[in-house]
């Protein structure tokens, strides 16, 4: 039976990505469960070598060679993600207006790559800024691959940007979320997307910080909770989710990956960089509360923890305040497979979880040999996977620099129970 | 440069623009824009390429002459004589 309620309950019906270890669910999925890295070695301009996740996906599957050219690579990465993710969840438009369909895309940066590639064009010819591209104003507005992909799928809606640094993505899945049950729009295209690898200022930047990851082997460099973790792995990637309202998801017959149950987000208020565990259990806190949950019942914490000392650290801190008396939740951490996707780290994280509400497993945090005292939280899963007999809930942390939290809560969706 | 040489350029500029661009039944006294896949955006990408390659500044009036190969090739060839 529907019911009005139902009109308010949002829900994940179809998922597109592009990681640095696969470019749709099925893969990505098997890769994480397998504990399989794929991060390997960039040369950097000025910089020299380093760590990165580089994704390898069909890009011209959705529009020409031509388009991508002119475009951004978040707006390639986004293009590709957004129609995989309409593909997947089966809309063809005959059933959503795309004048009431919006597309709310998180971004940590926007246009630091295309602005250190137009210093260094310039610089070719002595800095004279008549070779300075048309392109530059189009390419770097923070619109731009929200725009990129509505552009491409002829999307009349609202389209724009959630800037929101590493939270990013849980913060524009929770935007979508928020349009929908505002009646604002129908049908969300939510996600996150991230093309830092091309930027080398961002890797200096971390590294000036002491925050970059070194590893001999790469696949080893991204090691959170470990006691040898030495800083972040910084990744490209793109995850878009479709976001439906239950009811029009149940009338036209939807898969339904799971239900946005909870979520919250909220400010340090005191530093730049450092993170703040106090502030961050109280996020989730928030987030289990809007969800009418305890933290008994939540089943896997997917964690942000990059592999900084400190954050990682922070971050235990939080989810031991709030679930030290769980003993049936467990926790991973997706970026010790993928690095850090920046602004689609929290999407493509939860996005890597989702199938656990099919297969009941929890895949495994890797490079997780000496686990730091500090980090000692006794659910967490290492190396390899473990087989549950149901997952309920997970929940999804993504925190991010200039004192961001932000924590979303899924839960299993069973039609025979509505 | 001669006139055989300077539609080379001009084709290859756009080739590098949009690889797919077919050149087969390309009317030289036509608009490109009426028989290519390109726009406004596309027509300063040219005027960018000639400028980076040889140093010509366009003036924004003269992007009329532009508009067709053959009118690219009589507008240039005097401007790359030299080269």
């Amino acid at each position: 039976m529907q019911n009005s309620r139902d009109h308010e309950r949002i829900v994940i019906t179809g998922v597109g990505l592009a990681a640095p270890n696969a470019s749709n669910l099925a893969e990505f999925r098997k890769k994480l469960l397998t504990g399989k890295s794929e991060i390997t070695s960039i040369d950097l301009r000025y910089m020299g070598e380093a760590p990165a996740g580089i994704c390898t996906f069909a890009e011209t599957k959705y529009r020409k060679k031509k388009e991508n050219k002119r475009g951004t690579r978040a707006g390639c990465i986004g293009v590709y993600c957004a129609n995989e993710a309409v593909a997947d969840a089966g809309v063809d438009f005959s059933c959503y207006d795309k004048a009431r369909t919006g597309v709310y895309i998180g971004l940590t940066e926007h246009g630091t790559v295309e602005t250190e590639n137009e210093v260094y064009n310039i610089s070719q010819y002595d800095y004279n800024v008549d070779y300075w591209t048309h392109h530059h104003n189009p390419r770097t507005v923070l619109n731009n691959p929200a725009g990129e992909i509505t552009m491409n799928l002829g999307i009349t809606g609202p389209h724009y940007s959630v800037g929101a640094a590493c939270a990013a993505g849980n913060a524009a899945l929770i935007q979508g979320t928020q349009m929908l049950r505002l009646g604002e729009v129908d049908f969300a295209l939510c996600g996150g997307i991230s093309e830092c690898v091309d930027s080398f200022g961002i890797f200096a930047s971390f590294r000036a910080q002491g925050a970059l990851a070194e590893h001999p082997d790469p696949t080893k460099a991204s090691r959170p909770f470990d006691a040898a973790r030495n800083g972040i792995v910084i990744s490209e990637g793109g995850c878009i989710f479709t976001l439906e309202r239950l009811d029009s998801a149940l009338k036209r017959g939807a898969r339904i990956y799971g239900e946005i149950t909870g979520y919250a987000m909220n400010s340090d208020a005191r530093d730049f960089v450092l993170p703040y565990g106090e502030r961050q259990a109280e996020c989730m806190q928030l987030a289990l509360q809007r969800a009418g949950l305890s933290p008994r019942d939540i089943t896997i914490i997917n964690t942000h923890a990059t592999g900084t000392k400190q954050g990682d650290i922070e971050e235990c801190k939080a989810v031991r305040k709030i679930f030290s008396d769980c003993p049936n939740t467990w926790i991973n951490n997706t970026k010790s497979n993928i690095g850090h996707a920046m602004g689609a780290a929290g999407v493509l994280e939860l996005a890597g979880n989702l199938p656990s509400f099919v297969d009941n497993q929890v895949h495994p945090t890797i490079n997780l040999d000496n686990l730091d005292d500090e980090c000692n939280l006794s659910g967490i899963v290492a190396n390899k996977p473990k087989q549950l007999d149901k997952v309920n809930t997970i929940l999804n942390n993504s925190f991010g620099m200039v004192g961001i939290n932000s924590a979303v809560i899924v839960a299993r969706f069973d039609e025979d129970t509505l | 440069m001669t006139r055989g040489e300077i539609k080379n350029v001009i084709l290859e500029i756009i080739e590098d623009i949009d690889e797919d661009a077919d050149f087969g039944s390309l009317n030289p006294d036509e608009p490109l824009r009426d028989q290519l896949d390109l726009d406004s955006m596309d027509f300063l990408d040219i005027v960018m390429e000639l400028r980076k390659r040889y140093k010509l500044q366009i003036p924004e009036e003269e992007y009329p002459e532009l508009s067709t190969l053959s009118s690219c090739v009589n507008y240039l060839e005097p401007k790359l004589n030299d080269f």
